[in-house]
């Protein structure tokens, strides 16, 4: 199994090394070339607008859409979350758009607001998830079809839908494999 | 299922957003309409000013905390994370730079420092600090202090990426060299580059410094920023380079696309055509010692 990392800005490095932990192979992603041949897509965290400008200035939008839609799965965590939404509460920002929920950035404030917490998501077993919540978003809506799969004080932060899996946390920033391991097991295999 | 507990101002929520802003490009800007400008171009953040380093030098004098007025304006006109900078020790400056909510505070030798020996208690701080370091021992100083992020000095609004390729070969270097000591010679080590113990053996343990580490002064070209990438930053700073050039749109986007496409030449050839003329810029053996901001910091 290969495991492609979108790597123009952001935490990937992170994400390689916890996939490197669950025995996969990784590859940055920079331009689609580099796109052919990987089982399924990581979107880090990272800032979203740039990650989404550089999307468009280095023309992946049109294939990472075209391979979703012929069933690679996508995981995005945090700026991922929002590249992959459908839409954005109040923003015109572009984004792959492949998830029916709406999104609130820095929903929860700025900096200062950050935060760690204990999170109850039961699909990855009863032990509590450590979610690091870093200048993050949140769901504001979901249409049917749409699984909620954990809520942090009564707001909807992981979902998945299909083949694509999103979390407003990051997964990435933890020693705890659960979230990349649901994402190999239960949506990629 | 009880309330979850949150916790602010962590060490990993502090540290984390600097592992957010990696592999991006981080610019000075003095008004709310630069801000859109660096924004639009895909900066990962902003640095709010009064006035760019290159004309803190110009003007001499004592550089100081911009006006909050002035940060407040940037802080509404973006929404990516907004940086400000305090004088080196000055924590009155940085709680009210906290209270203000910017999203990070660089502790900077670009202006000019309030106290001669101490810099500030950063670990009493919920929002997180920058600060610039020469070398490892200055670097783990500043960490122990509680600075979650780092970047080299360089030599600010010079335009002249040499004091920035310096300072990064000598951390790299250092920490190379660390890797490879017997343990027994670890705490001398500690005791001749000025470093806490702990900090240096986590160092030695894993090959790099515990915090995410960014280039800094004298950047000026998307080549300059992907020659930092290329000996091991994390990240890019950009001071006077884009907003003393000619075309400041162009060049921002060239720098934002060469911090990520670093490695790869034929790109770089390509977005560094056609961007008009970069800062002026200034060989650092015309600057008088006393001039030279990177000697600022203890």
């Amino acid at each position: 199994m290969l495991i492609g990392v979108l790597a123009l800005q952001g935490a990937f490095r992170e994400h390689q090394y916890i996939l490197d932990k669950c025995g996969v192979s990784t590859r940055q992603i920079r331009k689609p070339s580099e796109l052919d041949g990987i089982d399924a897509l990581v979107i880090p965290g990272g800032e979203s607008t740039t990650i989404s400008k550089l999307i468009n200035s280095f023309n992946l939008m049109k294939p990472i859409k075209d391979l979703a839609n012929q069933g690679m799965p996508i995981f995005g965590t945090c700026a991922g979350l929002i590249m992959l939404a459908k839409h954005i509460r109040n923003s015109q920002q572009e984004t792959i758009a492949l998830i029916d929920i709406e999104v609130e950035r820095n929903a929860y404030g700025r900096q200062v607001d950050s935060f760690e917490t204990d999170l109850d998501i039961p699909v990855l077993g009863e032990e509590p998830y450590r979610a690091i919540f870093i200048r993050a978003p949140y769901i504001t809506e979901v249409s049917k079809g749409v699984n909620v799969l954990a809520r942090c004080v009564n707001k909807i932060v992981c979902v998945s839908q299909g083949r694509f899996l999103v979390t407003a946390f990051h997964p990435e920033l933890t020693n705890d494999l659960r979230m990349h391991r649901y994402f190999i097991e239960n949506i990629v295999k | 299922m009880a309330e979850a507990v949150t916790e602010k101002g962590t060490w990993t929520v502090k540290k984390g957003l600097a592992e957010m802003l990696k592999g991006g490009v981080i610019m000075d800007v003095t008004t709310p309409e630069q801000a859109k400008i660096a924004e639009d171009a895909g900066a990962c953040a902003v640095m709010a000013l009064e006035r760019v380093p290159a004309d803190i030098r110009a003007a001499g004098g004592v550089a100081r905390m911009a006006d909050p007025a002035i940060i407040m304006r940037i802080m509404d006109a973006v929404t990516i994370p907004v940086m400000a900078k305090a004088r080196i020790g000055h924590f009155v400056e940085a709680q009210i730079l906290e209270a203000l909510g910017v999203d990070y505070i660089d502790e900077s030798e670009v202006l000019t420092p309030a106290d001669d020996q101490y810099h500030i208690e950063k670990n009493a701080f919920k929002v997180p600090f920058v600060c610039g370091a020469r070398n490892l021992g200055e670097a783990l100083r500043r960490i122990a202090e509680g600075a979650a992020m780092i970047r080299t000095k360089g030599e600010p609004g010079t335009g002249n990426v040499v004091e920035a390729v310096r300072h990064m070969r000598m951390v790299m270097g250092e920490i190379r060299r660390v890797q490879n000591l017997p343990k027994e010679e670890l705490i001398s080590a500690a005791k001749n580059i000025g470093a806490p113990y702990e900090l240096l053996l986590d160092v030695a343990n894993n090959g790099k410094l515990p915090v995410v580490n960014f280039a800094a002064g004298g950047i000026a070209t998307p080549a300059d920023a992907a020659l930092m990438m290329q000996l091991g930053c994390d990240g890019i700073f950009v001071g006077s380079g884009i907003f003393k050039s000619k075309d400041p749109q162009a060049r921002a986007k060239a720098i934002v696309a060469a911090t990520t496409h670093y490695n790869d030449a034929k790109i770089l050839a390509e977005i560094s055509r056609d961007l008009g003329e970069a800062m002026p810029g200034l060989e650092i053996s015309t600057i008088i010692p006393e001039q030279r901001m990177q000697d600022r910091g203890w």
